[in-house]
């Protein structure tokens, strides 16, 4: 079933009027920001049809070191009926940087949610195993965060046993 | 910490590792798996050996220095990560790109492409014991990396796609480079149709297992020709068609059980399509604004530096002392605008406004700076959707740039895939999924 863009933007607002912060374009791609504690239930709500975004494209992070919401979460979804991609922001407090985890629903989430966790120390509740994926055990910090130093050395590990 | 494979481990089973030094493994994966007698009960990955901190390295990279480590991504078929990086940055800028210079990409383009699908077939096929099909997909790839290597100077690292088009043109006898690199292709194709397609040992190993349904493949967000093996009809040239992909004829070949062997037969038939769309490319392109030749009558170039320091200089350089490779008089066919260019060596060297506009390009804070905003742009890079996502602050280093890696949402899936398998299932899958080091840790 065709369903266009702005047919489900509007749905999105009518449906989470009051999570849905904010909807912009940006060089032709529609960004979401929604609060963070609205994210499950937007991601369920646009995998019913007619809207199918069946498909989590890219989850990532972005850090923007002095502002009081220092952390966004970047989810971009992908409907593959109506070849479309849709943008959702969540910004997360530094003191609190947890979101709920959406491996429940896509199952490349689990990768995607440690590779953030790693890199930027984004927590995800709900989570089963929430380890670092290309750091190996014993990394100190995460090194996307802006305040990590380009050239900072890490200790030395002890040997494994 | 304890790995999870560590942690639910039965009574009775064996634990036992394979890599990150093992050559199935394509050197940089750590599987761990969970073994009842011969069968894998569980399974547990683990990767960041290749990881050299990409998307560090290009927060404090300004926008042009960042091409070359695109080239190191997907080290099989670089010259797709380029135009991906590229193209993201035009969609910033809002440039638009010379027809001919678009023609140049597809071809390169579905030339890696071929490249990618040779090189991931070939190390399958030779893990399960085909040693000949490796040695002759091998053999076409070298036809098909000279033209690569008379265009672009370059095997692998070419970074030959620049921001607004492309950095020189093809060399004089491109056509008949590429006519003998498509036919020498066809060929081993169909040799080695003849040598796996049909062969009961590799059929054995690869059909009916790992099947992969719609649903799962969606869900892990896999993409490119390992999606289409199941069935979905999914292709960024199709869907979101950029360059000149409209303009050209080509299908895109469909698996229905989503088994090792799918995979390996879409790759089989995506690359006969990716050569019609070279043929086709090739008798529609247009032809140079300028010939290609070097300038007999003009002067030396030692002599055009030495005269500059009198006078303006008048008259053609008889050998271009451009170190970038691109001339003046070929810029309108195949590089857009003047801003976001590397301004002409020829022009650097003899006068003092090319002087300037040489500095203001690499001087720090000046050169590629696109608008505040932010940016995801998809090419069909080898082995799925190749994403770039460019977050600008206005400066002339992103302030984020995160890449999109189609294989690992593609290995993300071994771990379930292989439950219930034997060990040497493993070796099959793992190969049909044409993990590239570079791509997954980034």
């Amino acid at each position: 079933m065709a369903i266009s863009k702005e047919k489900i933007l509007e749905d999105l607002k009518q449906k989470f009027s009051s999570e849905i912060l904010d909807i912009t374009a940006q060089f032709g791609d529609d960004i979401i920001l929604i609060k963070k504690e609205a994210l499950l239930d937007i991601a369920n709500f646009l995998m019913e049809d007619p809207y199918s975004f069946t498909m989590l494209l890219d989850l990532t992070c972005v850090d923007y070191l002095g502002e009081q919401q220092r952390f966004e979460m970047v989810y971009q979804f992908f409907s593959l009926s109506h070849k479309l991609r849709l943008r959702f922001k969540a910004r997360l407090q530094e003191n609190d940087c947890r979101i709920a985890s959406l491996t429940s629903i896509f199952k490349n989430a689990n990768w995607l949610e440690r590779e953030a966790y790693d890199m930027f120390g984004v927590h995800f509740t709900g989570h089963p195993y929430l380890r670092r994926l290309f750091m190996y055990d014993g990394f100190e910090g995460h090194p996307l965060r802006k305040d990590y130093p380009l050239r900072k050395q890490q200790p030395k590990i002890q040997l494994r046993k | 910490m304890k790995y999870r494979i560590q942690e639910e481990a039965r009574e009775g089973t064996m634990l036992i590792n394979m890599g990150p030094s093992h050559p199935a493994m394509h050197g940089t994966t750590r599987v761990m798996l969970e073994l009842d007698g011969e069968k894998i009960v569980n399974c547990e990955l683990e990767m960041g050996y290749l990881h050299r901190g990409f998307e560090k390295i290009c927060e404090n990279k300004t926008y042009f220095n960042m091409l070359i480590y695109t080239d190191r991504m997907n080290y099989v078929s670089p010259l797709i990560n380029n135009t991906g990086y590229v193209m993201t940055l035009e969609k910033m800028l809002g440039i638009d790109v010379p027809e001919r210079a678009q023609y140049i990409r597809v071809i390169l383009n579905e030339f890696s492409r071929v490249c990618d699908h040779l090189t991931a077939l070939a190390a399958m096929c030779m893990e399960c014991g085909a040693f000949t099909v490796f040695l002759y997909m091998m053999k076409a790839r070298e036809y098909i990396w000279d033209l690569m290597e008379q265009t672009t100077g370059a095997r692998m690292t070419t970074s030959f796609i620049r921001i607004g088009g492309v950095r020189s043109d093809f060399p004089a006898d491109w056509k008949e480079t590429t006519r003998i690199a498509v036919e020498e292709t066809r060929k081993v194709l169909k040799d080695c149709h003849g040598l796996m397609s049909k062969n009961k040992i590799f059929l054995n190993r690869t059909r009916d297992v790992a099947i992969v349904t719609q649903e799962m493949a969606i869900n892990y967000g896999w993409t490119g020709p390992c999606l289409r093996s199941t069935g979905v009809n999914y292709d960024v040239r199709k869907a979101f068609p950029y360059l000149v992909y409209d303009q050209v004829d080509f299908e895109i070949p469909l698996g229905k059980r989503g088994d090792n062997f799918d995979r390996y037969m879409v790759r089989m038939q995506e690359m006969e399509q990716s050569l019609r769309i070279v043929e086709q490319c090739m008798t529609k392109i247009p032809e140079p604004s300028s010939p290609l030749q070097s300038r007999p009558d003009g002067v030396e170039p030692a002599d055009a530096i030495k005269a500059s320091r009198m006078k303006r200089p008048d008259g053609a350089i008889k050998l271009s002392p451009n170190l970038e490779g691109t001339e003046k008089e070929k810029y309108p066919g195949i590089l857009a605008g003047k801003k976001n260019i590397v301004p002409p060596k020829e022009d650097t060297y003899t006068n003092i406004e090319g002087l300037i506009s040489h500095f203001k390009f690499f001087m720090r804070g000046h050169g590629i700076r696109p608008p505040k905003g932010e940016v995801y742009f998809a090419v069909e890079g080898g082995s799925g959707e190749l994403g770039f996502y460019i977050i600008s602050d206005g400066t002339d280093k992103p302030y984020r740039l995160h890449l999109r890696a189609p294989c690992l949402h593609i290995v993300a899936a071994l771990e379930e895939l292989v439950l219930g398998n034997y060990v040497a299932d493993v070796i099959p899958t793992f190969g049909s999924m044409n993990m590239i080091g570079g791509e997954l840790d980034r």
